[in-house]
Protein backbone atom coordinates (compact mmCIF):
# COMPACT_ATOMS: atom_id res chain seq x y z
CA UNK A 1 0.00 0.00 0.00
CA UNK A 2 1.70 3.19 -0.71
CA UNK A 3 -1.54 5.76 0.16
CA UNK A 4 -4.54 5.80 1.81
CA UNK A 5 -7.47 7.31 2.72
CA UNK A 6 -9.41 6.19 6.24
CA UNK A 7 -12.65 7.58 6.44
CA UNK A 8 -11.95 10.99 5.80
CA UNK A 9 -14.15 13.93 5.28
CA UNK A 10 -13.40 17.94 4.22
CA UNK A 11 -15.09 20.81 5.22
CA UNK A 12 -14.78 23.98 3.21
CA UNK A 13 -16.00 27.27 4.59
CA UNK A 14 -18.91 27.00 2.21
CA UNK A 15 -19.80 23.36 3.19
CA UNK A 16 -18.90 19.87 3.78
CA UNK A 17 -16.68 18.71 0.11
CA UNK A 18 -15.69 15.44 0.88
CA UNK A 19 -16.35 12.09 3.05
CA UNK A 20 -16.87 10.16 4.53
CA UNK A 21 -14.45 8.77 2.10
CA UNK A 22 -12.37 5.54 2.17
CA UNK A 23 -9.54 4.44 -0.76
CA UNK A 24 -6.51 2.61 -0.61
CA UNK A 25 -3.71 2.66 -3.64
CA UNK A 26 -1.68 -0.30 -3.53
CA UNK A 27 2.26 0.25 -5.20
CA UNK A 28 2.17 0.22 -8.95
CA UNK A 29 -1.70 0.05 -9.26
CA UNK A 30 -3.38 2.52 -11.34
CA UNK A 31 -6.85 3.51 -9.81
CA UNK A 32 -9.01 5.95 -11.54
CA UNK A 33 -11.45 8.37 -9.49
CA UNK A 34 -14.60 9.02 -11.73
CA UNK A 35 -17.55 11.54 -10.12
CA UNK A 36 -19.85 14.56 -11.26
CA UNK A 37 -18.36 17.78 -10.85
CA UNK A 38 -18.00 19.19 -7.88
CA UNK A 39 -17.74 15.51 -5.76
CA UNK A 40 -14.71 16.41 -3.79
CA UNK A 41 -11.98 14.10 -6.76
CA UNK A 42 -9.75 17.39 -6.48
CA UNK A 43 -9.66 17.34 -2.70
CA UNK A 44 -9.56 13.93 -2.45
CA UNK A 45 -5.77 14.17 -4.63
CA UNK A 46 -4.31 17.00 -2.90
CA UNK A 47 -5.52 14.92 0.70
CA UNK A 48 -3.55 11.78 -1.42
CA UNK A 49 -0.45 14.56 -1.96
CA UNK A 50 -0.52 15.77 1.59
CA UNK A 51 -0.89 19.53 0.29
CA UNK A 52 -3.91 19.52 2.54
CA UNK A 53 -5.21 18.22 5.72
CA UNK A 54 -8.41 16.35 6.49
CA UNK A 55 -11.01 17.69 8.71
CA UNK A 56 -12.11 14.24 9.63
CA UNK A 57 -10.05 10.92 8.97
CA UNK A 58 -6.67 9.59 8.72
CA UNK A 59 -4.59 9.89 5.56
CA UNK A 60 -1.71 7.75 5.58
CA UNK A 61 1.62 8.17 2.79
CA UNK A 62 4.50 6.22 2.27
CA UNK A 63 6.41 8.31 -0.11
CA UNK A 64 8.65 10.51 1.23
CA UNK A 65 9.92 14.02 -0.02
CA UNK A 66 9.61 14.38 -3.36
CA UNK A 67 8.78 11.18 -4.36
CA UNK A 68 4.80 11.94 -4.82
CA UNK A 69 4.43 14.14 -8.14
CA UNK A 70 1.13 15.85 -9.07
CA UNK A 71 0.08 17.01 -12.90
CA UNK A 72 -2.89 18.98 -13.25
CA UNK A 73 -5.81 19.91 -15.02
CA UNK A 74 -3.57 22.88 -16.74
CA UNK A 75 -0.21 22.25 -17.46
CA UNK A 76 0.69 24.84 -14.59
CA UNK A 77 4.20 25.42 -16.06
CA UNK A 78 5.87 28.45 -15.22
CA UNK A 79 5.78 30.94 -18.33
CA UNK A 80 9.45 32.87 -18.06
CA UNK A 81 11.34 29.07 -18.30
CA UNK A 82 12.38 26.44 -21.15
CA UNK A 83 10.58 23.29 -21.23
CA UNK A 84 13.80 22.07 -20.24
CA UNK A 85 13.95 24.32 -16.87
CA UNK A 86 10.15 23.68 -15.97
CA UNK A 87 10.93 19.77 -16.30
CA UNK A 88 14.38 20.05 -13.79
CA UNK A 89 12.01 22.20 -11.29
CA UNK A 90 11.72 19.54 -8.84
CA UNK A 91 15.02 18.35 -8.89
CA UNK A 92 16.72 21.81 -8.75
CA UNK A 93 14.01 22.06 -5.64
CA UNK A 94 15.28 19.42 -3.95
CA UNK A 95 18.89 20.01 -4.40
CA UNK A 96 20.35 18.41 -7.81
CA UNK A 97 22.78 20.38 -9.29
CA UNK A 98 21.40 22.41 -12.67
CA UNK A 99 23.74 20.32 -14.79
CA UNK A 100 22.45 17.01 -13.35
CA UNK A 101 19.33 18.02 -13.05
CA UNK A 102 19.32 19.24 -16.83
CA UNK A 103 20.12 16.33 -18.10
CA UNK A 104 17.21 14.23 -16.13
CA UNK A 105 15.15 17.24 -17.67
CA UNK A 106 15.91 16.34 -20.91
CA UNK A 107 15.95 12.50 -20.57
CA UNK A 108 12.17 13.47 -18.83
CA UNK A 109 11.30 15.29 -22.12
CA UNK A 110 12.73 12.65 -24.63
CA UNK A 111 10.61 9.55 -22.89
CA UNK A 112 7.29 11.92 -23.31
CA UNK A 113 8.07 12.56 -27.01
CA UNK A 114 9.26 16.16 -26.54
CA UNK A 115 12.90 15.37 -27.48
CA UNK A 116 14.21 18.51 -29.84
CA UNK A 117 12.06 21.17 -27.84
CA UNK A 118 14.44 21.60 -24.77
CA UNK A 119 14.83 25.01 -25.82
CA UNK A 120 10.97 26.42 -26.35
CA UNK A 121 8.96 28.45 -23.86
CA UNK A 122 5.52 27.04 -22.91
CA UNK A 123 3.89 29.82 -25.07
CA UNK A 124 5.45 28.41 -27.89
CA UNK A 125 3.98 24.79 -27.51
CA UNK A 126 0.63 23.39 -28.47
CA UNK A 127 -2.08 22.62 -25.60
CA UNK A 128 -0.96 18.87 -26.20
CA UNK A 129 2.91 19.74 -25.73
CA UNK A 130 2.47 21.45 -22.83
CA UNK A 131 0.46 18.87 -21.02
CA UNK A 132 3.55 16.18 -22.14
CA UNK A 133 6.10 18.92 -20.32
CA UNK A 134 3.83 18.79 -17.45
CA UNK A 135 4.09 14.98 -17.01
CA UNK A 136 8.09 15.06 -17.80
CA UNK A 137 8.31 17.64 -15.16
CA UNK A 138 6.00 14.91 -12.74
CA UNK A 139 8.50 11.79 -14.52
CA UNK A 140 11.95 13.58 -13.58
CA UNK A 141 12.08 12.48 -9.95
CA UNK A 142 10.76 8.93 -10.87
CA UNK A 143 7.45 9.25 -8.37
CA UNK A 144 6.22 6.23 -6.51
CA UNK A 145 3.20 8.19 -6.62
CA UNK A 146 1.92 10.19 -9.82
CA UNK A 147 -1.62 11.76 -8.96
CA UNK A 148 -3.30 13.28 -12.08
CA UNK A 149 -6.09 15.39 -11.74
CA UNK A 150 -8.17 15.31 -15.23
CA UNK A 151 -4.87 15.85 -17.03
CA UNK A 152 -6.36 15.77 -20.43
CA UNK A 153 -9.76 17.67 -19.85
CA UNK A 154 -8.54 20.45 -21.82
CA UNK A 155 -7.23 18.68 -24.85
CA UNK A 156 -8.90 17.44 -28.16
CA UNK A 157 -9.80 13.68 -28.27
CA UNK A 158 -6.92 12.66 -30.48
CA UNK A 159 -4.40 14.43 -28.23
CA UNK A 160 -5.85 12.84 -25.22
CA UNK A 161 -6.29 9.07 -26.53
CA UNK A 162 -2.22 9.59 -27.46
CA UNK A 163 -1.95 10.90 -24.21
CA UNK A 164 -4.09 8.33 -22.91
CA UNK A 165 -1.32 5.82 -24.43
CA UNK A 166 1.73 7.48 -23.27
CA UNK A 167 0.89 8.01 -19.88
CA UNK A 168 0.16 3.49 -19.81
CA UNK A 169 3.58 3.42 -21.79
CA UNK A 170 5.38 5.53 -19.23
CA UNK A 171 3.70 3.56 -16.54
CA UNK A 172 5.14 0.06 -17.74
CA UNK A 173 8.84 1.49 -17.30
CA UNK A 174 8.51 2.51 -13.09
CA UNK A 175 5.38 1.19 -12.58
CA UNK A 176 4.29 3.85 -10.08
CA UNK A 177 1.13 3.83 -8.45
CA UNK A 178 -1.32 5.95 -10.38
CA UNK A 179 -4.75 7.84 -9.25
CA UNK A 180 -6.08 9.37 -11.85
CA UNK A 181 -8.80 11.67 -11.60
CA UNK A 182 -11.70 12.20 -14.57
CA UNK A 183 -14.95 12.80 -15.55
CA UNK A 184 -14.51 11.02 -18.71
CA UNK A 185 -15.86 6.91 -17.62
CA UNK A 186 -14.33 5.70 -20.97
CA UNK A 187 -11.33 7.29 -20.23
CA UNK A 188 -11.08 6.16 -16.47
CA UNK A 189 -11.96 2.65 -17.83
CA UNK A 190 -9.20 2.68 -20.38
CA UNK A 191 -6.60 3.75 -18.24
CA UNK A 192 -7.44 1.88 -15.36
CA UNK A 193 -7.14 -1.57 -13.52
CA UNK A 194 -9.48 -0.53 -10.82
CA UNK A 195 -12.41 2.22 -11.39
CA UNK A 196 -13.78 3.82 -8.36
CA UNK A 197 -17.11 6.05 -8.71
CA UNK A 198 -18.23 8.46 -6.58
CA UNK A 199 -21.41 10.00 -5.56
CA UNK A 200 -22.52 13.91 -5.80
CA UNK A 201 -20.47 16.34 -3.43
CA UNK A 202 -19.65 15.69 -0.47
CA UNK A 203 -18.58 12.81 -2.08
CA UNK A 204 -18.78 9.33 -0.86
CA UNK A 205 -18.28 6.11 -2.87
CA UNK A 206 -20.95 5.16 -4.91
CA UNK A 207 -19.50 1.68 -6.28
CA UNK A 208 -16.12 0.28 -7.44
CA UNK A 209 -15.43 -1.64 -10.79
CA UNK A 210 -12.45 -4.00 -11.60
CA UNK A 211 -11.24 -3.51 -15.13
CA UNK A 212 -9.90 -6.92 -16.82
CA UNK A 213 -7.63 -6.94 -19.72
CA UNK A 214 -3.64 -5.66 -19.92
CA UNK A 215 -2.26 -2.62 -19.33
CA UNK A 216 -0.82 -0.91 -21.36
CA UNK A 217 -4.01 -1.66 -23.45
CA UNK A 218 -3.48 -3.35 -27.25
CA UNK A 219 -4.82 -1.69 -30.47
CA UNK A 220 -8.48 -1.76 -30.43
CA UNK A 221 -9.58 -2.30 -26.42
CA UNK A 222 -11.92 0.59 -27.08
CA UNK A 223 -14.28 -2.14 -29.10
CA UNK A 224 -14.00 -5.17 -26.62
CA UNK A 225 -16.83 -6.98 -25.26
CA UNK A 226 -15.32 -6.67 -21.50
CA UNK A 227 -14.04 -2.80 -22.27
CA UNK A 228 -18.30 -1.48 -23.19
CA UNK A 229 -19.51 -4.02 -20.32
CA UNK A 230 -17.17 -2.14 -17.94
CA UNK A 231 -18.44 1.41 -19.36
CA UNK A 232 -22.13 0.47 -18.60
CA UNK A 233 -21.07 -0.83 -15.11
CA UNK A 234 -19.03 2.43 -14.50
CA UNK A 235 -22.11 4.84 -16.57
CA UNK A 236 -24.51 2.76 -14.41
CA UNK A 237 -22.74 3.04 -10.53
CA UNK A 238 -22.25 6.82 -11.42
CA UNK A 239 -25.49 7.79 -12.20
CA UNK A 240 -26.65 5.66 -9.22
CA UNK A 241 -24.47 8.09 -7.43
CA UNK A 242 -25.69 11.23 -8.54
CA UNK A 243 -29.29 10.20 -7.21
CA UNK A 244 -27.87 9.20 -4.23
CA UNK A 245 -26.47 12.59 -3.35
CA UNK A 246 -30.10 14.44 -4.20
CA UNK A 247 -31.39 12.04 -1.74
CA UNK A 248 -28.70 12.46 1.00
CA UNK B 1 -3.84 52.90 -47.31
CA UNK B 2 -5.12 51.99 -44.53
CA UNK B 3 -1.98 52.65 -42.51
CA UNK B 4 -2.10 55.94 -44.38
CA UNK B 5 -5.22 56.84 -43.11
CA UNK B 6 -4.08 55.88 -39.29
CA UNK B 7 -1.22 58.34 -39.33
CA UNK B 8 -2.91 61.14 -41.26
CA UNK B 9 -6.17 60.97 -39.62
CA UNK B 10 -4.97 62.48 -36.34
CA UNK B 11 -2.37 64.61 -38.20
CA UNK B 12 -5.13 66.02 -39.92
CA UNK B 13 -7.39 66.91 -37.02
CA UNK B 14 -4.53 68.92 -35.51
CA UNK B 15 -3.37 70.80 -38.49
CA UNK B 16 -7.05 71.75 -38.69
CA UNK B 17 -7.69 73.01 -35.08
CA UNK B 18 -4.41 74.79 -35.04
CA UNK B 19 -5.56 76.49 -38.17
CA UNK B 20 -9.02 77.52 -36.78
CA UNK B 21 -6.78 78.59 -33.55
CA UNK B 22 -4.36 81.11 -35.88
CA UNK B 23 -7.95 82.30 -37.61
CA UNK B 24 -9.52 82.89 -34.85
CA UNK B 25 -6.99 85.06 -33.42
CA UNK B 26 -6.24 86.68 -36.22
CA UNK B 27 -10.01 87.79 -37.12
CA UNK B 28 -10.80 87.92 -33.47
CA UNK B 29 -7.96 90.22 -32.60
CA UNK B 30 -6.82 88.45 -29.55
CA UNK B 31 -3.86 90.13 -27.53
CA UNK B 32 -0.98 88.04 -28.00
CA UNK B 33 -0.40 88.13 -24.10
CA UNK B 34 -3.83 86.65 -23.50
CA UNK B 35 -3.65 83.98 -25.93
CA UNK B 36 -1.11 83.59 -29.10
CA UNK B 37 -1.57 81.85 -32.31
CA UNK B 38 0.15 78.79 -33.13
CA UNK B 39 2.65 80.71 -35.39
CA UNK B 40 3.76 82.95 -32.47
CA UNK B 41 4.50 79.83 -30.13
CA UNK B 42 6.39 78.22 -33.21
CA UNK B 43 8.64 81.90 -33.27
CA UNK B 44 8.88 81.95 -29.62
CA UNK B 45 10.04 77.73 -29.34
CA UNK B 46 11.82 78.12 -32.45
CA UNK B 47 13.84 81.45 -30.26
CA UNK B 48 14.40 79.26 -27.00
CA UNK B 49 14.99 75.73 -29.01
CA UNK B 50 18.55 75.37 -27.37
CA UNK B 51 17.24 76.47 -23.46
CA UNK B 52 13.85 75.15 -23.42
CA UNK B 53 15.93 71.64 -24.23
CA UNK B 54 18.57 71.99 -21.20
CA UNK B 55 15.20 73.22 -19.27
CA UNK B 56 13.33 69.85 -20.79
CA UNK B 57 16.47 67.76 -19.71
CA UNK B 58 16.90 68.94 -15.73
CA UNK B 59 12.91 68.07 -15.19
CA UNK B 60 13.43 64.66 -16.95
CA UNK B 61 16.70 64.18 -15.12
CA UNK B 62 14.93 64.73 -11.76
CA UNK B 63 12.17 62.74 -12.75
CA UNK B 64 13.88 59.56 -13.79
CA UNK B 65 16.38 59.46 -10.54
CA UNK B 66 13.18 59.66 -8.45
CA UNK B 67 12.32 56.54 -10.65
CA UNK B 68 15.20 55.34 -9.57
CA UNK B 69 15.02 55.86 -5.71
CA UNK B 70 11.36 55.34 -5.83
CA UNK B 71 11.87 51.71 -7.62
CA UNK B 72 14.25 50.70 -5.26
CA UNK B 73 12.54 51.88 -2.40
CA UNK B 74 9.10 50.03 -3.51
CA UNK B 75 10.54 46.98 -4.50
CA UNK B 76 12.29 46.49 -1.37
CA UNK B 77 9.48 47.53 0.86
CA UNK B 78 6.65 45.13 -1.63
CA UNK B 79 9.86 42.09 -0.84
CA UNK B 80 9.98 42.90 3.06
CA UNK B 81 5.78 43.09 2.75
CA UNK B 82 5.62 39.72 0.74
CA UNK B 83 7.56 37.59 3.57
CA UNK B 84 4.98 38.43 6.09
CA UNK B 85 0.92 39.22 5.58
CA UNK B 86 1.06 41.21 9.00
CA UNK B 87 3.46 43.70 8.24
CA UNK B 88 1.73 44.10 4.95
CA UNK B 89 -1.19 45.02 7.03
CA UNK B 90 0.72 47.76 9.10
CA UNK B 91 1.95 48.78 5.74
CA UNK B 92 -0.61 49.30 3.16
CA UNK B 93 -2.63 52.09 5.15
CA UNK B 94 0.63 54.22 5.51
CA UNK B 95 1.16 54.04 2.31
CA UNK B 96 -2.44 54.39 0.58
CA UNK B 97 -1.97 57.95 2.73
CA UNK B 98 1.30 58.85 1.24
CA UNK B 99 -0.60 58.29 -2.19
CA UNK B 100 -3.86 59.87 -1.81
CA UNK B 101 -2.31 63.14 -0.15
CA UNK B 102 -1.58 65.87 -2.82
CA UNK B 103 1.94 66.02 -3.87
CA UNK B 104 1.74 69.95 -3.65
CA UNK B 105 0.62 69.33 -0.13
CA UNK B 106 3.39 67.79 1.15
CA UNK B 107 5.76 69.71 -0.94
CA UNK B 108 6.34 73.12 1.24
CA UNK B 109 7.51 70.52 3.97
CA UNK B 110 9.95 68.57 1.73
CA UNK B 111 11.46 72.08 0.51
CA UNK B 112 11.89 73.10 4.40
CA UNK B 113 13.76 69.71 5.26
CA UNK B 114 15.87 69.61 2.16
CA UNK B 115 16.63 72.95 2.41
CA UNK B 116 16.00 76.19 0.96
CA UNK B 117 19.96 76.20 -1.15
CA UNK B 118 18.82 72.34 -2.55
CA UNK B 119 15.35 72.28 -4.64
CA UNK B 120 16.61 69.64 -6.66
CA UNK B 121 16.91 66.92 -3.41
CA UNK B 122 13.06 68.09 -2.99
CA UNK B 123 11.97 67.77 -6.10
CA UNK B 124 13.84 64.63 -6.45
CA UNK B 125 11.92 63.26 -3.30
CA UNK B 126 8.31 64.80 -3.91
CA UNK B 127 8.82 62.48 -7.54
CA UNK B 128 9.96 59.97 -5.98
CA UNK B 129 6.65 59.72 -3.22
CA UNK B 130 4.56 60.01 -6.00
CA UNK B 131 6.03 57.50 -8.26
CA UNK B 132 6.62 54.65 -5.00
CA UNK B 133 2.69 53.66 -4.95
CA UNK B 134 2.19 52.05 -8.11
CA UNK B 135 5.91 50.05 -7.99
CA UNK B 136 4.79 49.33 -4.42
CA UNK B 137 1.58 48.61 -5.27
CA UNK B 138 2.45 46.34 -8.47
CA UNK B 139 4.97 44.67 -7.04
CA UNK B 140 2.98 43.73 -3.76
CA UNK B 141 0.26 42.26 -6.28
CA UNK B 142 2.87 40.50 -8.87
CA UNK B 143 4.47 38.77 -5.88
CA UNK B 144 0.96 37.17 -4.64
CA UNK B 145 0.00 36.30 -8.64
CA UNK B 146 1.87 33.28 -8.53
CA UNK B 147 -0.38 30.44 -10.19
CA UNK B 148 -1.81 28.83 -7.15
CA UNK B 149 -1.18 25.24 -8.86
CA UNK B 150 2.62 26.22 -9.21
CA UNK B 151 2.30 27.07 -5.58
CA UNK B 152 0.93 23.28 -4.75
CA UNK B 153 3.57 22.18 -6.46
CA UNK B 154 6.61 24.01 -4.94
CA UNK B 155 4.89 23.16 -2.26
CA UNK B 156 4.75 19.23 -2.95
CA UNK B 157 8.39 19.14 -3.56
CA UNK B 158 9.22 21.19 0.17
CA UNK B 159 10.56 24.49 -1.66
CA UNK B 160 11.78 26.63 1.49
CA UNK B 161 10.92 30.10 1.68
CA UNK B 162 13.61 31.15 -0.28
CA UNK B 163 13.33 28.99 -3.20
CA UNK B 164 9.48 30.01 -3.35
CA UNK B 165 10.84 33.69 -3.41
CA UNK B 166 13.01 33.41 -5.89
CA UNK B 167 12.31 30.69 -8.20
CA UNK B 168 8.14 31.13 -7.86
CA UNK B 169 7.18 34.70 -6.83
CA UNK B 170 9.72 37.24 -8.10
CA UNK B 171 9.50 35.55 -11.60
CA UNK B 172 5.43 36.04 -11.47
CA UNK B 173 5.62 39.62 -10.31
CA UNK B 174 7.68 40.52 -13.32
CA UNK B 175 4.26 41.71 -15.32
CA UNK B 176 3.20 44.05 -12.85
CA UNK B 177 7.24 45.17 -12.02
CA UNK B 178 7.06 46.34 -16.21
CA UNK B 179 3.30 47.70 -15.76
CA UNK B 180 4.46 49.27 -12.17
CA UNK B 181 7.27 51.18 -13.50
CA UNK B 182 5.35 52.65 -16.57
CA UNK B 183 2.90 54.12 -14.54
CA UNK B 184 5.19 55.36 -12.31
CA UNK B 185 7.02 57.02 -14.58
CA UNK B 186 4.75 58.94 -15.85
CA UNK B 187 4.03 60.00 -12.68
CA UNK B 188 7.43 60.82 -11.31
CA UNK B 189 7.42 63.67 -14.58
CA UNK B 190 4.26 64.91 -12.84
CA UNK B 191 5.43 64.97 -9.55
CA UNK B 192 8.74 66.55 -10.98
CA UNK B 193 6.84 69.58 -12.51
CA UNK B 194 4.54 69.91 -9.58
CA UNK B 195 7.05 70.10 -7.55
CA UNK B 196 8.93 72.50 -9.17
CA UNK B 197 6.12 74.67 -8.80
CA UNK B 198 6.29 74.53 -5.84
CA UNK B 199 9.88 75.36 -5.03
CA UNK B 200 9.23 78.01 -8.07
CA UNK B 201 12.87 79.27 -7.59
CA UNK B 202 15.45 79.43 -9.63
CA UNK B 203 17.61 77.11 -7.92
CA UNK B 204 16.01 74.25 -10.04
CA UNK B 205 15.64 75.07 -14.24
CA UNK B 206 13.28 73.06 -15.05
CA UNK B 207 10.64 73.26 -17.45
CA UNK B 208 8.32 74.73 -14.66
CA UNK B 209 10.41 77.51 -13.72
CA UNK B 210 10.46 78.36 -17.46
CA UNK B 211 6.29 78.69 -17.50
CA UNK B 212 6.53 80.17 -14.08
CA UNK B 213 8.74 82.81 -15.37
CA UNK B 214 7.53 83.41 -18.61
CA UNK B 215 4.27 84.10 -16.77
CA UNK B 216 5.49 86.46 -14.53
CA UNK B 217 6.77 88.19 -17.22
CA UNK B 218 3.46 88.16 -18.87
CA UNK B 219 5.35 85.86 -22.23
CA UNK B 220 2.14 84.10 -23.01
CA UNK B 221 4.44 82.64 -25.71
CA UNK B 222 6.89 81.41 -24.41
CA UNK B 223 4.58 79.56 -21.34
CA UNK B 224 2.63 77.93 -24.50
CA UNK B 225 6.37 76.97 -25.86
CA UNK B 226 7.36 75.09 -22.84
CA UNK B 227 3.89 73.58 -22.43
CA UNK B 228 4.36 72.35 -25.96
CA UNK B 229 8.10 70.57 -24.85
CA UNK B 230 6.75 69.48 -22.10
CA UNK B 231 4.01 67.22 -23.63
CA UNK B 232 6.10 66.45 -26.74
CA UNK B 233 8.57 65.03 -23.51
CA UNK B 234 5.49 63.26 -21.95
CA UNK B 235 4.34 61.71 -25.29
CA UNK B 236 7.97 60.11 -26.01
CA UNK B 237 8.16 58.91 -22.73
CA UNK B 238 5.05 57.18 -22.70
CA UNK B 239 5.83 55.61 -26.26
CA UNK B 240 9.26 54.43 -24.86
CA UNK B 241 8.19 52.87 -21.81
CA UNK B 242 5.70 51.44 -23.83
CA UNK B 243 8.02 49.65 -25.89
CA UNK B 244 9.96 48.52 -22.93
CA UNK B 245 6.92 46.81 -21.39
CA UNK B 246 6.31 44.94 -24.84
CA UNK B 247 9.75 43.72 -24.68
CA UNK B 248 9.67 42.61 -21.19
CA UNK B 249 6.76 41.23 -21.49
CA UNK B 250 8.00 39.12 -25.15
CA UNK B 251 11.16 38.12 -23.21
CA UNK B 252 9.42 37.03 -19.92
CA UNK B 253 6.82 35.18 -22.21
CA UNK B 254 9.05 34.02 -24.60
CA UNK B 255 6.48 34.70 -27.57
Amino acid sequence: MIAALRDVGVDYPRGPALGPFSLAVGEGEIVALVGPSGCGKSTAMRLLAGLEAPTRGQVVRAPGRGETAVVFQAPTLAPWLTARANAALPLELAGTSRAEAARRADLALARVGLAGTEGARPAQLSGGMAMRVSLARALTTEPKLLLLDEPFAALDEITRRALADDVLRLWADTRPAIVFVTHNVEEAVYMASRVVVMTRGPGRTAGEVAVDGPLPRPPGFRTTEGFRACVETVSQALAQGMSQGLAA
Amino acid sequence: MRRLANWAAPLALIVLLLGGWEFACRVLGVPEYFLPGPRAIGLALAADWSSLLVSAWNTLAMALIALAVASVLGQATALVVALSPILERAVRPLAVVLQVTPVVAIAPLVLIWAGLDHPGRAIVALAAVVAFFPIFSGAVTGLKAADPDLERLFDLYGATRVQRLLRLRLPSAVPFLLEGHKVAAGLAVIGAVVAEFVAGSGGAQGLAWRILEAGNRLQTAKMFAALVVLGVMGAVLHALLEAAERTGLRWWRGR
